[in-house]
């Protein structure tokens, strides 16, 4: 495992970008524009199923809507936060907060396409209520797992 | 007083000096500002894009004003909070940063987009059906509150980079006439 986060370190891409004085902040503020977006296209769906925010539209209708701009941001995030990850691959490797990142990520991004579109999807009907709240804390507590590790990566 | 005698009297404090001694306190609300940032930044941009008519054009505005706006302005107050408090730990410098200054200018031009908005733009809408594209106004004041925004986060990043500070010179003379900067032994 190692010896892959050393090539990733050692691409020529991870080089130039630690070699320039502001291609490293430059993109990590693509990469903080794409956090906003994923969190907004998030929030609305979440905010919905623990009965705030727009309660007059079904869930469902809302998440059809926002789906293309979380397909989009979480596509920017990847590819900004590839780039960054290249540059300071071996840090990653030995940071506590790198690896809580990349799990809370893969269980978000999957919770987020099997059992809350499920959710939103079916209900939330007045009897599922509790159902859709459960499923919102769960997101929102795995996204917040993902915001956590990532600001924590810049402290390690 | 000048600007920047207060911002020096702001770094002598007793708040200044332990926040910016204590690396957990600061980190934490550096964390809590990047929190925030995801509420109020992530709603601001659906309001605005829902205002271009880029998303949601089943949901009526005055929904998304209603129902979304106060959390975004929720998280606008904890923004404000953790970000005077991060000022607060390092006064001089934040008042010297280039960013910060193109930060809290666009602030306040984000600020008077939303003023006219609201209480010129905003009202006309009231009472017409306010469903699909928004009219022309309205999708204007949204592109350029999503705009500004996204330049304050960019802004507000390149704050933490100290190419153009004060203390480290040769800068250029436009450079230190932006940040009030009088090259000489080092301030901080």
């Amino acid at each position: 495992m190692l010896s892959f986060f050393q090539w990733c370190y050692d691409t020529p891409i991870g080089e130039t970008i630690r070699e320039s004085t502001w291609l490293f902040p430059l993109i990590e503020a693509v990469h903080l524009v794409g956090l906003g977006l994923t969190a907004g296209a998030i929030l609305i769906v979440d905010l919905r199923l623990l009965g705030a925010g727009l309660v007059q539209q079904p869930a469902g209708e809302l998440w059809a809507s926002v789906r293309p701009w979380l397909v989009g941001s979480v596509t920017l995030m990847v590819i900004s936060g590839t780039l960054l990850f290249l540059s300071e691959a071996i840090k990653c490797y030995y940071s506590f907060a790198f690896w809580i990142k990349m799990t809370c990520l893969v269980l978000a991004l999957v919770f987020a396409f099997t059992v809350r579109r499920y959710v939103v999807r079916t209900g939330p009907s007045p009897d599922r209520a509790l159902q859709g709240r459960l499923t919102a804390i769960a997101s929102l507590g795995l996204w917040f797992g993902v915001a956590w590790g990532g600001r924590w990566i810049g402290f390690s | 007083m000048t600007p920047l005698d207060f911002f020096t009297w702001l770094s002598e404090t007793s708040w200044s000096v332990d926040l910016h001694e204590s690396e957990i306190a600061y980190s934490l609300i550096e964390s809590l500002h990047v929190w925030t940032l995801c509420l109020f930044f992530g709603l601001m941009m659906m309001v605005d894009l829902r205002l271009l008519g880029w998303t949601m054009r089943t949901v009526p505005v005055s929904d998304v004003m209603d129902r979304v706006l106060p959390w975004a302005i929720v998280g606008f107050v904890l923004m404000v909070i953790s970000g005077t408090l991060l000022v607060l730990a390092i006064p001089l410098r934040s008042y010297q940063n280039l960013f910060f200054r193109g930060k809290m200018i666009m602030l306040v031009v984000a600020g008077l987009n939303a003023w006219i908005f609201h209480y010129r733009v905003y009202p006309k809408l009231v009472g017409k059906s306010a469903d699909g594209i928004p009219p022309k106004a309205v999708r204007v004041a949204g592109g350029l509150s999503l705009g500004l925004w996204i330049a304050i986060v960019f802004c507000g990043r390149m704050i933490a980079y100290n190419w153009f500070d004060c203390d480290r010179q040769p800068q250029t003379a436009i450079i230190n006439f932006l940040t009030s900067c009088v090259p000489g032994p080092s301030v901080y």
